[in-house]
């Protein structure tokens, strides 16, 4: 088991003191997946870890790569490329995993490699271009541009694994 | 206010234990005052409770089972048949009552008022309790009985004048004492100071305390200084009554006080008045205008007189004896002592304990984790080490035993629940019958215990529906009329085991035998065993649908029973005698929280294999195992043939390998006796794992029971070996449980699945 | 000084419901869960004022004050009685058992504090 990587809650005080002039400065944490760059609400992140072995799930649909234990924990991990249908991640031990806790689950969000803590207004949210396929559109709210790249803002509540169909 | 409230309802639940457990008694026969004393005070305090945060419509119906419990309590009423069922009836709406207050919804008051009827035709008590819950009629009664704000024709307040103490009838009211400044003529109710503008004018009161005025802690000074507050207040004493010295009686009161009292400004007559509530009827006082002129005394009346409150009858017990005859000694009899005493508990919430034991499953899984890597370093080889090392085991070992005892608690209240479900779908289905209850004190854990609701429901409704014949059919089969379903908990060999029986007709088994066919589950020729037959009704989609009824036809099968026992670890079996009756058997884990289990290999994966269902191992290299068909293979024990299933082509992690030869068989067995043997890669031997569920931050998944964490931190699954063997088809299993016959069934036995 | 009341029911929610009256009173409470009980608690505790329910096992109200004014020292303490609305006939026996005053549930803060402050010296 590795350490923790990066501490997301230590987000830098330049970008969260500094600007005041709106109530809905949010902070996300950008990460990697498919050599493409995606954000998530840091409320959203308990932490992040470094790719462990997982246990396989029989019966789980593919993106589910299988169970982590988080000092205790029996969470499922996601591959979120697979997910957000770019492809089966081939993991190595510089892959990390993004604890989540949404909808009161945790699971895991397989992904490349965290980026960085950012502010953001909500304002400057865009919305998704019709470029995208239907695929990724489900699991994307819309898209920031942060210097010069542009970053998908990931709904998850939609990578959460559904029951539906899978239980016997 | 609102821990006060969760307080109460947590209360309520208590109580309606307590009354729920008296009324299983009297339904038995049992008459002990105590125990009716117990149910009064039950419903007494949920009524209390129920006023204080203004729930009107459970003060109202607390209030008329009370009245009929109190009826009981004095023997004006006898508990026969027909007050009990009332009475549990009431207890139900009693318990929906509560349940609606607690969630806020509404309850359903027209049965509400169909009830309340009965209890007020059988109890003898008119009074109402809550005003807004009435009904006209017994508004009227109210009226009628409590009469004395009308005869007064005066409103002193809706305490005194309810209060017959409080009546300062004229006529039995003596007269004040003489004293210097006597007070107006006692004979005239004159009001004076209480005029229609509400406000209190300049007033004289005179006053004399009686003996009891001081025998029931009352002290003239208070009431002084409780005047003074209202105004301005000049005391003077009458001692003129005061005896030689030698004579003076210390209980008895002599002397006679004026008091005049000038109100301060908002002081209403109604507040000066309240001043005497508590002395009203154990002293003699009068309030009138500040008198101009000084009247003549009165001429009859004497300073020892009686307390009015004796020579008054209260009026509404008109045939109350004198307090003379009905004095400390008849209220001695009331103040009953008992030995029942009090539970010694505490609450906690539940997450409290749940990260207790979470966190003990850690220590449990930490200490292993320290044993594997000391065993692995050769370090246990150390006589110390290894003896603290054995301590810390036990030690950890008993706490954790100790702390899984937290969530445990007595079925008792889920078998009351189960009983109360027993006698509605009676009624509904118009089947008079006993529910027996057997083992309530046996302790299970409380998640287990609340997801048993479900399932037993469905087992009793079915029990009430199918398993009971009509009233007509059973006295016709020599039976009693009234039907008895048994409900029974019970330890048996670290599993708790529930049982639901009924002494109803049995089992049709052509029936289900004829419907099984018709839905294709099984085929005309197959050769079934009656208990092959039986367990037919755990087959999904399986519902004798000729009969659907209100009560158990609501879609849902004995297959949903199976799956959610299955869920919890426990199994379900079932036996049927026609005409004798149906008994279901559900057995449980004791906890959810570990298990013994054999930790095996399959296809690189390390699994758990619960030790409740293993029976035996084999190596495949020894053991007899026979070609079975095209795909299928059966392994032949000394009592037969058992098929053989690839443990990781059920779980769809390979595909069913082609040759045996170096793995291990598990036979595994279900609760029914069916048996089926798991191929593995390894077996690494038996441990005692923590059980963490998946469906917390995942669902369930389909053969695997749930997940635990091994010594060296990885994640181990557990298979659900009972689901595994229910997605093996039906007629395999049947078939290959009757081994004798096998060898000569193979055409039909084994079809090309 | 703080007066003391010792609140005498077996149901926890009216304990809690008397608890916190009295205390925001600025009374001490020491809470008894029945009659024993209360008896019990009464020489150690040793308030200037009893508050007791009618209706609880072991030991019911009446049987609660006759006990204590048996005792020659109590025979001054005053005693409240919770009764119900219906309760009139109670309150003559809660009388005639020696009881100073009664309190009508569910009680009303106010007339609770008003209640007592009429009986405590």
């Amino acid at each position: 088991m590795s350490s923790t990587m990066t501490e997301p809650q230590t987000a830098s005080p330049e970008h969260s003191a500094t600007d005041r002039a709106g109530d809905d400065l949010s902070e996300i944490v950008t990460f990697a997946v498919g050599k493409q760059g995606f954000c998530i609400e840091i409320e959203h992140v308990l932490e992040i870890r470094g790719w462990t072995k997982t246990t396989v799930l029989p019966h789980a649909p593919d993106y589910v790569v299988g169970l982590m234990n988080l000092r205790g924990t029996v969470l499922p991990v996601i591959d979120l490329s697979l997910r957000l249908g770019l492809g089966k991640t081939e993991t190595t031990p510089r892959h990390v995993i993004i604890i989540t806790h949404v909808q009161d689950r945790t699971l895991g969000l397989l992904v490349e490699a965290v980026s960085d803590i950012l502010s953001v207004r909500d304002g400057e949210m865009k919305p998704t271009p019709d470029v995208a396929s239907p695929q990724t559109r489900a699991f994307i709210r819309g898209v920031y541009s942060v210097a010069e790249s542009l970053v998908r803002a990931i709904d998850v509540h939609q990578v959460v694994p559904k029951a539906d169909g899978l239980a016997a | 206010m609102s821990d006060l409230r969760d307080s109460f309802f947590q209360e309520c639940d208590d109580l309606m234990e307590v009354l729920n457990d008296g009324l299983t008694a009297l339904d038995e026969g049992d008459c002990d005052p105590e125990t009716i004393n117990a149910m009064f005070r039950s419903v007494h305090s949920i009524k209390g409770g129920a006023g204080a945060f203004g729930l009107d419509a459970l003060v109202g119906f607390s209030h008329a089972m009370e009245n009929l419990l109190d009826d009981v309590r004095s023997g004006a009423v006898t508990p026969n048949a027909q007050v009990t069922s009332l009475l549990f009836v009431a207890s139900d709406h009693l318990s929906d009552l509560i349940d609606h207050d607690r969630e806020g919804t509404t309850a359903d008051m027209s049965r509400a008022e169909a009830i309340l009827n009965d209890l007020r035709n059988l109890s003898t008590a008119p009074a109402p309790a809550a005003p807004g819950e009435l009904s006209a009629e017994e508004q009227e009664a109210a009226a009628a009985f409590q009469p004395l704000v009308l005869d007064l024709g005066l409103d002193l307040g809706p305490d005194i004048g309810a209060d017959p103490g409080a009546d300062p009838d004229p006529a039995l009211t003596p007269a004040p004492t003489p004293g210097p400044h006597p007070g107006l003529d006692a004979d005239l109710p004159d009001l004076g100071p209480f005029r229609d503008d509400g406000a209190a004018r300049p007033m004289v009161i005179t006053f004399s305390a009686s003996e009891d005025l001081y025998r029931t802690g009352n002290d003239p000074a208070l009431l002084f200084r409780a005047l003074k507050a209202l105004g301005d207040l000049t005391v003077t004493a009458d001692d003129s009554q005061l005896p030689p010295l030698a004579e003076l009686d210390a209980a008895t009161s002599y002397l006679t006080w004026r008091l005049q009292l000038d109100p301060a400004e908002g002081v209403t007559p109604d507040t000066v008045e309240g001043v005497f509530e508590f002395v009203d009827g154990i002293c003699t006082y009068d309030i009138s205008d500040a008198p101009p002129v000084i009247c003549e005394p009165p001429a009859a009346a004497s300073p020892d007189a009686q307390p009015p409150a004796a020579a008054q009858p209260a009026p509404d017990t008109p045939a109350a004896p004198p307090p003379a005859a009905d004095g400390p000694a008849s209220s001695g009899a009331s103040s009953s002592r008992s030995s029942a005493s009090s539970r010694s508990t505490i609450r906690v919430e539940l997450h409290k304990v749940d990260r207790l034991i979470n966190l003990v499953g850690e220590l449990v899984i930490g200490e292993a984790m320290l044993r594997q890597s000391m065993s692995e370093q050769g370090l246990t080889s150390h006589g110390e080490v290894d003896v603290a090392m054995g301590q810390l085991r036990q030690l950890s070992g008993f706490l954790q035993e100790s702390v899984m005892t937290i969530r445990a608690q007595p079925v008792r209240g889920l078998f009351h629940r189960i009983s109360r479900i027993a006698r509605e779908a009676g009624r509904e289905a118009g089947k008079s019958l006993k529910l027996v209850t057997v083992g309530e004190a046996t302790e299970l854990d409380k998640t287990v215990t609340e997801r048993l609701t479900e399932p037993l429901t469905h087992m009793v409704r079915n029990a009430v529906d199918h398993g009971l014949e009509r009233p007509e059919n059973r006295i016709e089969a020599g039976k009693p009329e009234r039907g008895t379903i048994t409900l029974s908990a019970a330890h048996r060999s670290g599993r708790v085991l529930i049982t639901l029986s009924d002494d109803g007709g049995g089992i049709d088994r052509a029936r289900v035998r004829r419907v099984a066919e018709e839905k294709g589950l099984i085929s005309p020729d197959d050769d079934l065993s009656d208990s092959d037959i039986d367990n037919l009704l755990f087959l999904p989609g399986f519902s004798t649908n000729a009969e659907v009824s209100k009560l158990s036809g609501r879609g849902v099968g004995m297959d949903v029973v199976r799956s959610e026992i299955n869920a919890l670890g426990g199994r379900v079996s079932l036996q049927s005698q026609p005409g004798e009756g149906t008994t279901v058997t559900i057995s449980l884990p004791l906890t959810l929280a570990v298990l013994e289990g054999m930790i095996v290999t399959v296809a690189g994966e390390t699994m758990v294999v619960p030790t409740s269902a293993l029976r035996e191992t084999f190596r495949t290299d020894e053991a007899a195992i026979h070609d079975f068909g095209a795909d299928a293979r059966v392994l032949a024990v000394h009592d037969g043939y058992v098929p053989i299933v690839d443990l990781g082509a059920a779980l769809g992690f390979r595909e069913e390998p082609d040759t045996i030869t170096r793995q291990s068989l598990l036979l595994i067995e279900n609760e029914t006796g069916e048996r089926t043997a798991l191929i593995v890669d390894a077996i690494q031997g038996q441990h005692e794992v923590v059980i963490k569920g998946l469906e917390q931050n995942y669902h369930q998944v389909p053969g695997i029971a749930a997940a635990t964490i091994l010594g060296d931190g990885n994640i181990a699954l557990i298979v659900d070996t009972d689901q595994l063997m229910s997605s093996q088809p039906p007629v395999t299993r049947a078939v290959a449980d009757k081994p004798a016959e096998v060898p000569f069934r193979s055409a039909q036995a084994c079809p090309a699945q | 000084m703080t007066k003391k009341i010792l609140a005498v029911d077996d149901s926890r929610t009216m304990r809690g419901l008397l608890e916190q009256a009295l205390r925001s009173a600025g009374f001490d409470v020491e809470l008894a869960e029945d009659g024993i009980d209360g008896l019990d608690k009464l020489g150690p505790a040793n308030p200037d004022l009893v508050i007791t329910d009618i209706n609880m096992p072991r030991l019911d109200g009446f049987g609660v004050i006759e006990e204590i004014r048996k005792q020659d020292r109590y025979r001054a303490l005053p005693i409240l009685v919770l009764t119900t609305e219906s309760g009139s006939d109670l309150k003559d026996r809660a009388r005639r058992a020696g009881a100073t005053g009664w309190v009508v549930k569910p009680f009303d803060e106010a007339k609770l504090v008003a209640a007592i402050s009429r009986i405590v010296a």
